[in-house]
């Protein structure tokens, strides 16, 4: 069994009366991608937000690296080591492609608390930043800012910033949102090899991608996990085809 | 984008020059006035360029900055008084009249006090921060009201302007030269300040907290220590002020006093290294032209501010050198 | 101290709380419904104070004055509104701050230059002078009680009319989706502009009422405005019920603060000091309340958001 990097328990969120998170386990092994699945409002987002820290559940656990991250907010949880990307692109607007992936590179390195040394003139920032975006095909754009960027150049920005932290897993909101085929397709690419840097925990809409990529598969329908496996246990699980793939496929 | 930098730059220069000049000419013409309108130009320039630091860089609207102005020229006055009295302030400590360590006091005052004031404030944001820095300033300008001991409502006066060592600030063009030393050095800070990897993640905080916090950047730690820096250089501008004007009172700590730092902010240029400046030029300028032809000058300073915010933003040196740039 | 000066001090807070509750109730309506931060709330105060005075003096009737007080404030409310704070909507807060200062500096200059610089007097309506007797023995000023009377009255009358009325619907749909309510054909310029109107007929209520207690000059809206922020960021911006709570708190507070204070340090101070530290304190106490509240609820009591 590879080692578990992600290890999710019980998890129960509400709002009120619609239960968002209802009892939800999951986890995330090394070198895996784990697709995480499921109609609108299942709750997938609300799941990222609690594990990424940007909300906090009602009850239940989640460990990362075998630390119990209750209690760290987003920050603390992505110097750890947990990466993510937003379903819409979350992006310093001012700054440019460039000064974006520099921010995870000066994170990366500790204290922000430096007061002297221009960022632009400090090669152990630029140069690691310049190796992301050439990484995911931005380099000619790198000092454009964020906010003329096309919608699938700040996917391809958000995907460099989480590659700057050299995350030990990565949680991908819905990366392929609004791309093209072409895009989706070079972007399934990429994914593909990422897995051998960090795990990723992935969720997404494009079923082509998702079939393609992941190792394991898990169903989120109404707050609930109601399968979890390999791609071609979950394509012919009865339960699932009724509650999703049914509509879909 | 490299022609814009090329433009604020000279737009830059011209300024500081022009500052500079100004009062050269003004002095060996014998109009010693003018020096002392550049001196104050100077002067609410730093002051700005402190608040530009929290409000410019990091976007905290901080409506409570004449609390650190206010602080700054207390630490002046008080420290004056006591050394012109011989008496020690507590603990057998001596007052001084040594400007470099009034300044240094006003640093340290500014900063113990902006820390809480900024730890409670800045767990809000937007219109509560606004709302809780008036509230804590107007907290401090109500105190010096009611402490008797430093003059309360009718202020304190510094008989003789404090020293700098090899200068006689008693004249009007060294005591000049002072604050425009000091303006340049704060400017140079700014510019670090904003260059550094902590004015990134300020900025970044600015523009997007979430994207900060992703990463693993504090937002709030960021925040709080621009907060306390910023605070800290307007304190240093308010001792200069209580200097110049050999007097310190409460109107220094009002709710008036900051909105003006703001004003001058917007006037100039948000964000922009010398908005403050350009913003103090016109700010100063304006209340000596318009306050010569009318007595109701403020009435028209509303108007031209109220044109201004609504039809021309990025003030004065975004309409000379065009929109900001960021690497 | 007696029972009687210890009612007096507390129906005084009460008072100040009322009047709070007059201008921290538009504040937090029009920040509520159209998201924004009105600096010159102070000077809709102090307009209505000096239409009050002006009309009072020249009919003779201080009821003439204060219906003349709440359309004059109206009235300067719609005119603002309509000229200047409905292109701050779309705004961030920098901008509405400065362009609401803007209006402070002109509406103050302006009523200077229109009616000078000394301070206009404004009595109490006979029928309101003299006093009630307190339990306890102490007699307490009528006015003063009316003044309470009136801001119950006006809580009372907001409450109906939020809660039961088509304007109140309105306005209560405007707080929490905007769009809906331009889909649902409701003319949303308009109901802004009524909407900062009758916030600013009740600062000028405020004013006027305030005005026969205290002399009418340029600048008294402003420590009163800067009290009714700290009202409302105590109560939570945008709901008017935190508006209520915020403002006899900070009334009562700030007023027994300033009583007992003093009072109090004479059990460890000599009776000069006692009243010295007492009253530098007492002149804090409000702020420091609002920052232990804030360290706990960083938005409000009574928050509408989160």
């Amino acid at each position: 069994m590879a080692e578990t990097v992600l290890e999710i328990r019980d998890l129960r969120k509400s709002f009120g009366a619609l239960k968002a998170t209802d009892g939800v386990s999951l986890d995330l092994v090394r070198g895996e991608i784990h697709a995480l699945i499921g109609p609108n409002g299942a709750g997938k987002s609300t799941l990222i937000h609690q594990i990424a820290g940007s909300l906090t559940p009602d009850s239940g656990t989640i460990r990362f690296l075998g630390r119990d991250v209750a209690g760290l907010d987003m920050a603390a949880r992505a110097r750890l080591g947990l990466a993510r990307s937003f379903q819409t692109s979350s992006l310093a607007r001012e700054f440019s492609a460039l000064r974006n992936v520099m921010l995870a590179v000066q994170a990366r390195q500790g204290s922000s608390l430096r007061f002297l040394r221009p960022v632009m003139q400090d090669a152990s920032l630029t140069e690691p930043a310049m190796a992301m975006l050439a990484r995911v095909g931005l380099a000619e754009r790198a000092h454009v800012p964020a906010a003329e960027l096309s919608h699938g150049e700040c996917r391809q920005l958000e995907i460099a910033i989480a590659l700057a932290l050299g995350p030990r897993a990565f949680l991908l909101d819905e990366p392929m949102a609004g791309m093209g085929p072409e895009g989706s397709r070079r972007l399934t690419a990429f994914l593909d090899a990422l897995r051998q840097e960090a795990p990723i925990l992935l969720v997404e809409h494009d079923m082509d991608a998702v079939f393609a990529l992941a190792d394991r598969i898990s169903v989120l329908v109404y707050g609930r996990v109601i399968a979890t496996g390999k791609v071609d246990e979950i394509r012919n699980d009865p339960e699932v085809r009724r509650a999703y793939l049914g509509e879909s496929a | 984008m490299r022609r814009a930098v090329t433009r604020e730059a000279a737009t830059n220069t011209t300024l500081a020059l022009l500052l500079l000049a100004a009062p050269l000419a003004a002095s060996a013409m014998g109009e010693p006035f003018y020096v002392t309108l550049a001196t104050r130009i100077a002067v609410l320039a730093l002051a700005a360029v402190g608040l530009n630091i929290a409000l410019g860089l990091g976007g905290l609207v901080s409506f409570g900055h004449a609390a650190f102005f206010g602080l700054g020229g207390y630490a002046a006055g008080i420290l004056a008084t006591h050394a012109f009295n011989a008496e020690p302030l507590f603990l057998g400590i001596a007052g001084t009249t040594s400007m470099p360590a009034i300044w240094l006091v006003a640093m340290v005052v500014c900063g113990l006090v902006a820390l809480p004031i900024g730890a409670v404030s800045l767990r809000t944001s937007g219109v509560y921060f606004i709302m809780i820095t008036l509230a804590f300033a107007q907290m401090i300008y109500y105190f010096a009201i009611s402490w008797p001991a430093y003059g309360g409502e009718d202020g304190l006066s510094i008989y003789l302007r404090n020293s700098f060592p090899w200068v006689n600030t008693a004249a009007p063009l060294p005591f000049f030269l002072v604050c425009y030393g000091l303006l340049l050095l704060g400017l140079l800070v700014f510019r670090a300040l904003r260059d550094s990897r902590f004015g990134a993640a300020l900025q970044a905080a600015r523009q997007n907290e979430v994207r900060l916090a992703a990463v693993g950047i504090a937002p709030f730690d960021i925040r709080l220590t621009a907060f306390v820096i910023s605070a800290m250089m307007t304190g240093v501008a308010g001792a200069l002020f209580a200097d110049l004007n050999h007097f310190v009172s409460p109107s220094m700590l009002s709710w008036h006093m900051s909105g003006e730092l703001i004003v001058l902010i917007i006037l100039g240029g948000k964000g922009r290294l010398f908005g403050p400046v350009a913003g103090a030029m016109l700010y100063v300028l304006l209340e000596h032209v318009l306050g010569g032809i009318t007595e109701r000058w403020q009435f028209f300073l509303g108007l031209i501010l109220l044109g201004v915010v609504l039809f021309a933003r990025g003030g004065l040196i975004g309409l000379v050198a065009g929109r900001q740039s960021h690497g | 101290m007696s029972i009687a000066l210890l009612i007096e001090q507390l129906l005084n807070g009460l008072q100040l709380g009322v009047m709070l509750f007059l201008m921290a109730a538009g504040l937090t309506l029009i920040f509520g419904v159209m998201g924004l931060i009105n600096l010159a709330h102070g000077s809709l105060y102090m307009i209505g104070a000096f239409a009050c005075a002006i009309v009072a003096t020249a009919t003779g009737s201080f009821w003439i004055g204060l219906a003349a007080s709440l359309a004059a404030a109206a009235a300067a409310g719609a005119i603002m509104e309509i000229t200047v704070i409905r292109r701050l909507y779309e705004r961030d807060h920098l901008d509405q701050v400065l362009a609401t200062f803007a209006l402070i500096l002109i509406f103050s200059e302006g009523t200077r230059w229109l009616f000078g610089s000394f301070p206009l007097y404004l009595d109490i309506p006979p029928a309101l002078q003299g006093a009630v007797p307190l339990p306890g023995g102490g007699q307490y000023q009528l006015y003063r009680l009316a003044i309470i009377g009136v801001g119950v009255a006006v809580a009372v009358g907001l409450y109906l009319l939020i809660a039961r009325t088509r304007l109140g619907m309105r306005i209560r749909a405007g707080e929490s989706d905007r769009e809906m309510i331009a889909a649902l054909g409701v003319d949303i310029s308009t109901l802004y502009t009524v909407v900062f109107a009758l916030g600013a007929a009740l600062a000028g209520l405020a004013g006027a009422l305030v005005g026969a207690l205290q002399s009418v000059q340029v600048g008294m809206g402003e420590p009163v405005l800067i009290l009714a922020f700290v009202v409302i960021v105590i109560g939570g911006i945008g709901s008017i019920k935190g508006a209520l709570f915020g403002a006899v708190l900070v009334g009562v507070v700030d007023t027994m603060g300033r009583f007992l204070l003093p009072q109090a340090l004479t059990l460890m101070l000599a009776p000069s000091q006692a009243a010295l530290v007492g009253g530098a304190l007492a002149s804090m106490l409000i702020y420091i309340v609002m920052a232990l509240i804030l360290a706990f609820r960083p938005s409000g009591l009574f928050s509408a958001q989160s």
